[in-house]
């Protein structure tokens, strides 16, 4: 682990804005490089942050996808897979106590289908669990061999942050997954990604600037924080380049970690922002989900007759 | 003549490029359990850069460079190779191949100059492999993506190693960072040649240059040009067919040995685990 990680006082903690409203609410994104296949390690890692993330009085930690067993699980999936009512993962959220919880893990259905998930842990008990919908088959990924594919792309209620909606890497690359969160009224997006570097031409990995324009864009678009934790660390020479932030409503980068290093970097933001912003630029108010629906639903028809 | 494309796509950011080479070394030595490396130095620009990064990311004590000259080996590769370890004050050690090579070939005195270049790429290869068992170290590979495309290595000699920094980055990238991590100007400027026999060079050899060729590679390649594109775009289709046959009738050099399945669970087929499994 990074030295600073464990530090109890640390200057990337993020200014809060000024004005009324006074809901400061701390978001820790825990920034990891996940021992591949070694769930143990990795709870005991997590364990580690999570206290960590106490210590600086974390409303929230935010692990990465797949962040209780590293990426290229491949033929480890069966070997690796959890029951997210299980002791393992039951442990990390007695661990969290008061501070809510997002890790990522392999999550084995009653029916032995295996998804690719990352879960949401409150007062003591999960009270969302998303699949991922959207795994990536081509290039360097080969996700749909190993995993069942999510079917819900939903919001839920929680006790601090209002409305949550959960995005697991390639799903945040897919505008639909970003429109069906506007039209849930989120007021936080997460995504938890695993996100390998491509593109060496410029100071900064391409892959690191697209999720960058991403988060900065749905911030804007939905008027929502936009939370994004990526890992670090190589796997069969794939570098993970990290950068996790978080983008207030405005798509004004709140807090960022490093590119590359671990590190648990903690973003304060105030909830009266959210209003602010709506009162600025009313797009979700002005959203027009029944003409949305009347032309997806126009297309299905052309598209696939029915 | 080859058009004047492709050369934007193989710009590279050489600082961005080092940082992330360097981490790497790092973590897939350290993650082995290892603390050091070993590389095959020729003087050349690719062991070079490769000589480079893994001092910068091990420390100078943690990397040994092993020079492996045969008696038709040219000064120039010498002198390169100790100006790199002056520089970076790297272990070193010389440990001529001429005796073993002709002692086998006195049987073989037909032998062509290729088997003769191979059978030296492989004694190379299995001297460093012992080095590294000596130094408790792992091998640093030094063979770059358009020789790896063009099949322009000896299997299971310079192509063999434990880890292979820069086989993602082409010749002409190779310059960009070798500039950037200091590399001897003598290096950046000579002609690259495999030393192979008296006077041979990569590019006669090859019959291109590695200009011409990476800049149609990255487009073949990379941006997935197809033939007609290229050829629109002013590659000549002898030279545009010439590389693609190439890159297909070595890709055996870049796979794992082919094994007849039998069961369900074939090695690199179906029994499918990351190599850094478990760490």
């Amino acid at each position: 682990m990074a030295a600073d990680s464990q530090s109890a006082e640390s200057p990337d903690d993020s200014a809060v804005s000024r004005g009324e409203g006074g809901n400061v609410l701390r978001v820790a994104m825990a920034q990891i490089s996940p021992v591949l296949g070694d769930r143990e390690r990795n709870l005991a890692l997590h364990e580690q942050q999570i206290e960590a993330a106490r210590r600086r009085q974390a409303d929230l930690i935010v692990f990465p996808e797949l962040s209780l067993t590293g990426y290229f699980v491949r033929d480890m999936v069966p070997d690796l897979a959890l029951d997210p009512a299980g002791p393992e993962i039951g442990r990390l959220i007695e661990a969290a106590g008061a501070t809510s919880l997002v890790a990522g893990l392999v999550e084995e259905s009653p029916q032995h289908r295996f998804f690719n998930a990352a879960f949401y842990a409150e007062g003591g008990r999960i009270i969302h669990l998303h699949r991922k919908v959207y795994l990536p088959t081509y290039g360097l990924f080969d996700e749909q061999r190993y995993f069942a594919p999510g079917e819900r792309i939903e919001a839920f209620d929680t006790a601090r942050f209002g409305r949550v909606g959960i995005l697991i890497c390639e799903d945040f690359w897919h505008i639909s997954a970003a429109a069906i969160m506007q039209a849930e009224e989120v007021d936080l997006l997460i995504c938890a990604a695993n996100s390998p570097s491509r593109g060496v031409n410029g100071p900064k990995v391409r892959t690191a600037e697209t999720y960058e324009q991403i988060a900065k864009v749905f911030a804007q678009l939905l008027g929502a924080v936009v939370v994004l934790v990526n890992r670090v660390g190589f796997e069969d020479g794939l570098c993970f380049w990290g950068g996790s932030m978080v983008v207030g409503p405005d798509g004004h980068t709140i807090a960022q970690a490093p590119m590359l290093d671990e590190a648990l970097t903690v973003a304060a933001f105030d909830a009266a922002d959210l209003r602010r912003q709506r009162l600025i630029t009313p797009l979700s108010r002005d959203e027009r989900l029944l003409v949305t629906i009347e032309e997806l639903n126009r297309i299905k028809r052309r598209r696939y007759g029915t | 003549m080859a058009p004047d494309i492709g050369r934007v796509d193989l710009k590279i950011h050489p600082e961005l490029v080092a940082e992330i080479l360097c981490r790497f070394i790092r973590n897939e030595i350290h993650r082995a359990g290892f603390e050091r490396a070993v590389v095959g130095l020729s003087g050349g620009i690719d062991s070079s850069v490769v000589t480079y990064l893994a001092t910068r990311s091990l420390g100078a004590e943690n990397v040994l460079a092993v020079t492996m000259p045969y008696k038709t080996s040219s000064e120039a590769t010498q002198r390169d190779s100790q100006a790199v370890v002056d520089e970076l004050g790297v272990q070193t050690v010389e440990i001529p191949i001429t005796e073993q090579i002709d002692a086998y070939f006195a049987r073989f005195s037909d032998a062509s100059q290729m088997r003769l270049a191979n059978k030296c790429a492989r004694e190379r290869m299995t001297v460093l492999y012992d080095q590294s068992a000596a130094f408790k170290a792992l091998v640093a590979g030094t063979s770059n993506k358009s020789e790896l495309l063009l099949g322009y290595g000896t299997q299971f000699g310079d192509m063999a190693s434990a880890v292979n920094p820069i086989g993602d980055l082409y010749k002409t990238q190779l310059y960009q960072l070798a500039a950037h991590l200091g590399v001897p100007e003598q290096i950046l400027g000579k002609t690259p040649t495999g030393d192979l026999w008296i006077g041979q060079t990569d590019e006669d050899e090859l019959g291109f240059s590695y200009d011409e060729v990476d800049r149609m590679l990255v487009l073949m390649v990379d941006r997935r040009w197809r033939r007609a594109e290229l050829i629109r775009a002013g590659f000549d289709p002898k030279f545009v067919d010439r590389v693609a046959v190439m890159i297909r009738r070595n890709h055996y050099k870049r796979r794992m040995p082919v094994i007849a399945k039998l069961s369900h669970r074939t090695m690199d087929r179906d029994f499918r685990y990351a190599r850094d499994w478990g760490t």
